[in-house]
């Protein structure tokens, strides 16, 4: 029997199992192997935050999703077509998601009546009816993982370890990827046990072979190259780009970075990318706290370089007073804030857009801070050297606010000609006869970036109000009252490109408008309900303090403005409060990132309510 | 540029001038707003004199302060300052010293901003051996807040806000700094110029960590706290001042000395021991800095000044920086193929 093949245009796939059976990295060696074959793609990890919940359990099930396509696609997918389950757990928590009909690879080994009891199965789901609407592969990919490795001489348990590869092996033939790659990879990445590589490269074989010659598949599926725009790409995520962006803002500032910062889920990888480009001019400081590491970067500002934060959740809290004093020293310094479930510690792992007012309100004081935020895994690289050049040029604090969805997912990146990113490039003070510590350029209302060691301009900074001009200590009450009305129209004044409108008909009368990273969930959305005829417009939001100029005329051309976050309605508050516009908020705060399906019936709902 | 390499280590990098400056030089065109008799003033002006022998460039000086009274500090010196917020001068301070080694960085803080609030960013600045100098004013009370109890409060002190005594027990600062392996650490009185000035000294010479505790009078809210170690007679039975490299004797004549007894020090009048027995003092022997500093009692009965402990060890900054040249010279700053990585793929249009 030959296996048919069919062409799809786009797929998702979802490798789910325990916490210890490497999803993370199957899902990240098959989405390599789309981004080789060029197709577009979009990823979205899910894990515990336990490193190692009990085995077996649902709270340790750990997944990762891959949309790939031959078009540009904009999200992860909302719902798998293959869900690869390597335990009854990860089944369990998956399988709700499948659509009827969809592909389901089970490793049948793990489906011992111990771990059917564990997660609550009262009967086999593999043996009963349950299972009966999806097309169910049982391979006992154990089993056949360590009868490949037989010949190694490697110990069972070892030899069983590497049944996610076997799993890659098999979906890598039924999708025809590409393996080189992934064989490559792993001879690097286990360069040291030179066994272990070998076993895993077997076990990998073991996979594709097993597809190729069992006839239990009788269809594989292709996927072409995607049209995507010239150039050369390479996969990114969200952290990785940020990262990167901080890189190229030190060297199109030509200024020092340092990253002063502690770890905390999920934005340690920043810290963890940018420790290994010291040759950039870059030093990490892994701090005491959340604290000290605001304060390091602070620090360092003063002294002339650009001083950078990272952090998440609880961390943006504890950075706050720093913050503050950062807003009345008028340094620049740059506060990436990987937001997550809160409040308090919340789902450290899960993503959330509930940080927002806290980046816009949480100090004490009439305290401004600008706020950028990135609306892909890779518009993060633009989006932080975009936050970094107002903090240089406006001598300022600026918030980042990334989340967990775009700091974990990832998608291709056109990669940028470098010489064609913005010149960072700002001047100290160095005049004697002009120099006024609080003193403010005309255009940018920005104060003279004066640092230690610069001769005779000795002056001193602090957190107490300052004399407008002299930057003295001042208690006047009208000079108090000119210094917050100064540092406010600062950052009203900070420029920020217009927002555009999204509105292929030219016919919309309802306006969606997002920030951040539900930019992929709400395009979708748009593209589907506008292919069911129903015209709307979309605005992405990349600058929400200050908000882009055209943005009050932009919301009053429609008839109706929705506002979808993962919050309670934080940007609606604030469009609703600054430009007296009704606007309507959809929210969902599930510690997950918003579906294409449920955003469309959402729009759908809007649209015909206001054509009626 | 006179950048001179004075062989100093804690100077070693930071310009100098031949230029004459004067205590004057060092003070700012601020109206000093501590009470009247406040210690502090003595401080600064120990400061303004002092530093004019050190010959570095004046705008390569910066002193960064947290809150409190003494963290006015900064305001009063005509060198850079920072003002920062509540006991995080430390971290501010780290952040500084690791982007600058051109810089002579001082710290300004009171025992509730270094030992209450910012206790955690004092124990590991002095745990990572940073390069600055950090001026503990301790007047064991509160004072900008109007005289609560602080961290080196005595157990039971009756306070605006421990009207029935407080209940904390007091932190020994120089025991903390040892404790957390600072590589100097030396305490002085305010009202000792020679004493503070020769601490202070030292500790600007010292590369890496400097901890100097200054027994200071707040004469607001507590008012002749350090009276007993200020009045002559007292002050010769009390204080133990100490020299590296020599015998630990004080008093009149070295009527008193400090001998070994168990795992620790005690004092012992010179005159009922052998001569042999009499410690030496050694500033790199850590547990004999401890055992020093555990003579001083809350109720000073005894207190150690001068330097307990200076030893080399490499500092956090140095290294950090010595880590950045070492990656410079072994990998070229190439942004475009650091953006490609190792895996791209090539659309045509």
């Amino acid at each position: 029997m030959s296996t048919e093949t069919r062409k799809l245009d786009r797929v998702v796939i979802r490798f789910a199992g325990d916490s210890g059976d490497g999803m993370q990295l199957t899902g990240d060696r098959f989405t390599s192997e789309a981004a080789a074959f060029g197709n577009d793609l979009a990823t979205q990890p899910n894990f515990p935050a336990e490193i190692r919940a009990p085995q077996g359990t649902l709270p340790g099930v750990s997944s990762f999703q891959l949309h790939f396509a031959d078009y540009d696609i904009l999200t992860p997918g909302d719902r798998p077509d293959v869900l690869v389950a390597m335990n009854p757990a990860a089944l369990k928590a998956n399988v709700v998601d499948l659509p009827d009909g969809g592909i389901l690879i089970v490793n049948t080994d793990e489906f011992t009546k111990r771990n059917l009891t564990k997660v609550g199965y009262d009967s086999n789901p593999l043996e009963d009816e349950s299972l009966e609407r999806f097309q169910v592969h049982k391979v006992a990919m154990a089993t056949l993982t360590i009868g490949a490795l037989e010949e190694t001489g490697l110990g069972k348990k070892d030899a069983e370890r590497a049944k996610n590869m076997f799993a890659l092996g098999l979906l890598s033939w039924m999708y025809h990827r590409p393996t080189e790659g992934t064989e490559r990879f792993l001879r690097e990445k286990f360069a040291k046990k030179p066994d272990i590589a070998e076993a895993n490269v077997l076990a990998f074989r073991a996979g594709w072979n097993y597809g190729e010659t069992t006839e239990a598949f009788a269809v594989t599926y292709e996927v072409a190259p995607a049209k995507l725009n010239a150039g050369t790409y390479r996969q990114i995520t969200g952290n990785t780009a940020t990262a990167y962006g901080i890189v190229a803002a030190a060297q199109r500032s030509k200024l020092p970075v340092v990253l002063g910062t502690y770890p905390i889920t999920p934005a340690s990888d920043i810290l963890h990318e940018l420790s290994k480009h010291k040759n950039f001019d870059i030093t990490t400081v892994q701090a005491e706290d959340e604290i000290a590491g605001i304060g390091i970067a602070l620090g360092a500002s003063y002294g002339g370089a650009l001083g950078v934060t990272s952090t998440s959740g609880p961390g943006i809290a504890l950075k706050s007073e720093t913050i503050g004093l950062a807003v009345m020293t008028e340094l620049p310094l740059l506060v990436i804030d990987v937001q997550r479930g809160g409040p308090s510690t919340g789902l450290p792992t899960k993503t959330e857009q509930a940080d927002l007012l806290q980046a816009m309100f949480g100090r004490n004081g009439e305290s401004p801070v600008p706020i950028v935020a990135p609306q892909s895994p890779s518009d993060c690289f633009a989006a932080v050297l975009d936050a970094a050049r107002i903090a240089l040029q406006y001598r300022t604090p600026v918030l980042f606010l990334s989340d967990g969805a775009v700091a974990n997912g990832s998608e291709p990146w056109l990669i940028p000609d470098v010489d064609s990113l913005p010149d960072l490039q700002v001047e100290f003070a160095t005049d004697p006869e002009t120099f006024q510590p609080y003193s403010r350029d005309p255009e940018t209302l920005a104060r003279p970036w004066a640092v230690p060691g610069t001769p005779g301009l000795q002056h001193r900074i602090g957190g107490l109000e300052k004399q407008d001009v002299t930057g003295n200590i001042s208690y006047d009450p009208e000079n108090h009252d000119r210094m917050v009305r100064l540092r406010q129209a600062k950052i009203d004044g900070i420029e920020v490109p217009d927002v555009v409108v999204d509105d292929p008909s030219g016919e919309a009368k309802v306006l969606v408008v997002g920030w951040g990273s539900s930019y992929g969930p709400i395009g979708a959305a748009a593209r589907r309900v506008r292919k069911l005829g129903l015209p709307v417009a979309h605005a992405h939001l990349r600058h929400l303090n200050p908000f882009p100029k055209n943005l009050g005329e932009v919301l009053r051309k429609y008839d109706k403005v929705i506002v979808p976050e993962m919050n309670l309605g934080q940007l609606a508050l604030l469009l609703r409060a600054k430009y007296l516009v009704d606007a309507v908020s959809y929210t969902k705060v599930q510690g997950l990132p918003f579906k294409a399906e449920e955003l469309q019936d959402v729009l759908a709902d809007v649209i015909k309510g206001v054509s009626a | 540029m006179t950048a001179i390499d004075l062989g100093i280590p804690g100077l070693t990098g930071i310009p100098t001038t031949d230029e004459k400056q004067t205590a004057r030089d060092y003070k700012s065109d601020q109206e000093v707003r501590w009470c009247p008799g406040c210690g502090d003033y003595i401080v600064l002006n120990t400061m303004q004199s002092f530093l004019p022998s050190l010959g570095l460039k004046r705008e390569n000086i910066v002193f960064v302060s947290g809150i409190g009274c003494s963290s006015r500090f900064p305001y009063y010196m005509n060198t850079y300052g920072m003002h920062s917020i509540h006991g995080r001068a430390p971290a501010i301070a780290t952040g500084l010293a690791v982007s600058r080694p051109d810089l002579s960085v001082w710290v300004v803080t009171g025992d509730g901003d270094a030992l209450s609030i910012g206790g955690n960013h004092l124990i590991h600045t002095l745990r990572r051996n940073v390069n600055l100098k950090i001026l503990l004013f301790n007047n064991r009370i509160y004072g900008l807040t109007k005289g609560q109890y602080s961290p080196t409060s005595e157990e039971g002190k009756i306070t605006k806000s421990t009207p029935a005594g407080s209940l904390d027990h007091p932190f020994n600062p120089v025991s903390l700094a040892l404790g957390a392996e600072a590589s100097f650490v030396g305490r002085a009185l305010d009202s000792d110029k020679a004493g503070l000035t020769s601490v202070l000294r030292q500790a600007a010479e010292h590369r890496g960590s400097a901890l100097v505790e200054i027994y200071q009078n707040c004469p607001i809210f507590n008012d002749g706290a350090f009276d007993v170690l200020k009045d002559a007679d007292e002050a010769q039975r009390r204080i133990i001042n100490v020299v590296d490299g020599e015998p630990i004797r004080f008093g009149r004549e070295g009527e008193y000395c400090v001998i070994r007894e168990g795992f620790g020090l005690a004092v012992a009048k010179s005159a009922d021991v052998d001569a042999s027995d009499i410690v030496i003092h050694d500033a790199s022997d850590l547990n004999l800095s401890f055992a020093l500093s555990r003579l001083s009692t809350q109720d000073l009965s005894h207190t150690v000044t001068g330097v307990f402990r200076r030893a080399n060890r490499p500092t956090y900054d140095d290294s950090a920086r010595a880590q950045v040249d070492a990656a410079k010279a072994a990998k070229e700053a190439d942004l475009s193929k650091l953006l490609h990585g190792k895996d791209t793929w090539t659309v045509v249009g």
